[in-house]
């Protein structure tokens, strides 16, 4: 098992390193620098900007310090908010958008194992076929239509729940997620009812039924068990692309969260900004991903077996 | 599909005619067929048809409601939306073609030669692919965009250089399985060339689950496109995106709902369309789990 956990977190290296390089001098090759829209810079005041920023070191010498401080925890000083770190600005927007990814997923667990039992409990009937029309909707509905749709009808027409914002108003919460969680859900539901169904059509099943089990602790106890593992696997990569991927729904709903951050940083050139965000978002994904894989493996017996062979 | 007379003179049925049957038998992937091929022919004449100019503002009119004039409606500047609309499809459309194209190429290189040469090279190349699937390509995307300005040409290199990566696994997969087999082994025995073997009879015969993946890969390209459009770094006005109507119409939903109900619609029918028609073909070609 550790030696699992230690291969792939060495396997994290290389990918982490290329991140850094890859962001660093696709950033830097970028015409224009940070301090070109502003009007009135001075030519000394430009230099003594770029002296602090380390701007007049040759690149490769950026590109070591920034190694350095990296390597310590820092992403160095933020180039257009002069005074603040790139960890404060992460910091400020983290909150809100783990925590919109987080009522996504829950809106993604929820409906999409939901929808995805049911389905799966009933085949070809049409317990099965709505809940699967509307995950295909899910799937195909792009979150850039949805969310100005929902909120067309339930904040402008209906006036139920508020258009934008976080955390200011009541139920400013819900739109976002379900805009967000939507899609998450589609899937889930997809691979809870495929998940299900192969499970269901096992001999240990079929065992179980032939012992007289009730229903409910075949599909609680047994079934479920063995049917969730494509969701879990799943879900490790979805939480980390919830986290990235929530610049639609952060822009949408004016949310100040990373990705928000993130799509400024971009159009500001706020080189140390976009640096920063682009290594901590695939920090991200390998955590997940490797969550993932440990809880997928522990779930399946046998490679929870393999995996004891193995250390 | 590479020789359909020969395929009739014979008795058995091939594949693809296999497939193909199966695949009209579906109605819903059909129905899809027929609606994209509208929706493309559309596209591409409606611009020439249409009476208005994509840009060609009328001020004085502004934003109206669907009428018999302009059948859905004008934007703030009194443009025709059915115009732009068709012509944002052109341009969204390329886009899923191209960006599809260029992961296809760059994908099917890399798989084939990965999994036809084996031994080192292939443990360098998908080394490479693993490592590149770990990268937030969205964010890169992004990137690309911010650091090269923002160009059409470019839109389709980006988006098909983060798209490639699932190609060049299944084809990695399907060569080696392929290999395996007695034809290949004939090739060899009768002196092919190495190239020849891999592009006549390795490539042709894995392209199934290329076919699925690449009609399930123009979707999640145009939702790309849209996407980066979305956020104000794709196409730059007074052209047009799907994407970029649908932000043009976020703006102004609460008094000119049609402006974004109409090019949403565009692109999730399209969308829908190409999803049910990936789904058909994976069902036709009895393709596994190529879409995850």
């Amino acid at each position: 098992m550790w030696r699992f956990i230690a291969s792939r977190l060495l396997q994290a290296v290389p990918v982490l390193i290329t991140v850094v390089t890859l962001t660093f001098f696709l950033v830097r090759f970028a015409p224009g620098g940070p301090f070109d829209g502003e009007k009135t810079v001075l030519p000394e005041v430009k230099r003594a900007l770029e002296a602090q920023y380390r701007l007049d070191q040759p690149l490769w010498s950026q590109y070591l310090s920034y190694w350095g401080d990296l390597l310590h925890g820092d992403f160095g000083p933020s180039f257009r908010y002069p005074g603040r770190s790139v960890n404060e600005l992460i910091a400020a927007g983290l909150p809100a958008t783990t925590e919109l990814a987080f009522y996504a997923l829950l809106v993604a667990v929820v409906v999409g194992m939901g929808a995805g039992l049911a389905a799966a409990l009933r085949p070809n009937s049409w317990r099965d076929y709505l809940p699967m029309a509307l995950a295909m909707i899910g799937i195909c509905m792009p979150t850039l239509l949805l969310g100005p749709l929902l909120v067309l009808v339930f904040g402008i027409e209906l006036e139920w729940l508020p258009v934008s914002g976080w955390g200011d108003l009541p139920g400013d919460k819900i739109l976002p997620s379900l805009t967000l969680g939507a899609a998450y859900a589609a899937y889930v539901a997809r691979l809870t009812r495929g998940g299900m169904l192969e499970v269901l059509s096992q001999d240990y099943i079929r065992t179980a039924r032939a012992k007289g089990l009730p229903e409910a602790v075949i599909i609680g106890k047994h079934a479920l068990r063995g049917g969730v593992i494509p969701v879990v696997a799943f879900l490790g990569p979805a939480f980390a692309g919830l986290l990235c991927g929530s610049f639609v729904v952060e822009t949408v709903f004016q949310i100040p969260g990373l990705g928000r951050l993130f799509v400024q940083a971009a159009f500001n050139r706020d080189y140390t900004m976009i640096l920063g965000s682009t290594v901590f978002f695939a920090v991200l994904i390998v955590v997940f991903n490797l969550a993932s894989d440990l809880l997928a493996a522990w779930l399946n017996p046998r490679v929870r077996g393999a995996l004891r062979g193995q250390s | 599909m590479t020789e359909p007379v020969d395929a009739t003179q014979e008795q058995g049925t091939s594949l693809w005619q296999d497939a193909w049957w199966r695949l009209r038998r579906n109605t819903l992937a059909v129905l899809s067929a027929c609606l994209l091929l509208v929706m493309a022919l559309a596209c591409i004449a409606g611009p020439w048809l249409s009476p208005y100019g994509y840009e060609e503002q009328n001020l004085l009119l502004g934003a109206a409601p669907p009428s018999a004039v302009h059948w859905l409606g004008t934007d703030g500047f009194g443009r025709d939306l059915l115009t732009r609309i068709l012509y944002g499809g052109r341009i969204s459309l390329m886009v899923g073609l191209i960006a599809t194209g260029v992961a296809l190429c760059i994908g099917v290189t890399w798989g084939a030669v990965a999994g036809y040469c084996g031994g080192r090279i292939d443990a360098v190349l998908m080394r490479i692919v693993d490592i590149l699937y770990a990268l937030p390509f969205m964010i890169f995307v992004v990137l690309l965009m911010v650091v090269f300005g923002r160009n059409l040409l470019l839109l389709f290199f980006a988006l098909g250089a983060v798209e490639w990566l699932t190609m060049a696994r299944i084809m990695r997969g399907q060569v080696q399985a392929l290999t395996q087999q007695e034809f290949v082994e004939a090739a060899l025995s009768l002196g092919l060339s190495q190239r020849v073997i891999l592009f006549r009879h390795l490539v042709p015969n894995a392209l199934g689950p290329l076919i699925v993946y690449t009609t399930l890969t123009i979707p999640s390209v145009m939702l790309l496109e849209a996407f980066i459009s979305f956020i104000g770094l794709g196409i730059q006005p007074p052209q047009s995106s799907w994407g970029s109507l649908i932000a043009d119409g976020v703006e102004t939903m609460e008094e000119y709902p049609w402006l974004l109900i109409y090019p949403g619609l565009a692109l999730s029918v399209t969308l829908f369309a190409l999803n049910f028609l990936g789904d058909g073909l994976r069902d036709a070609l009895d393709v596994r789990a190529a879409k995850d």
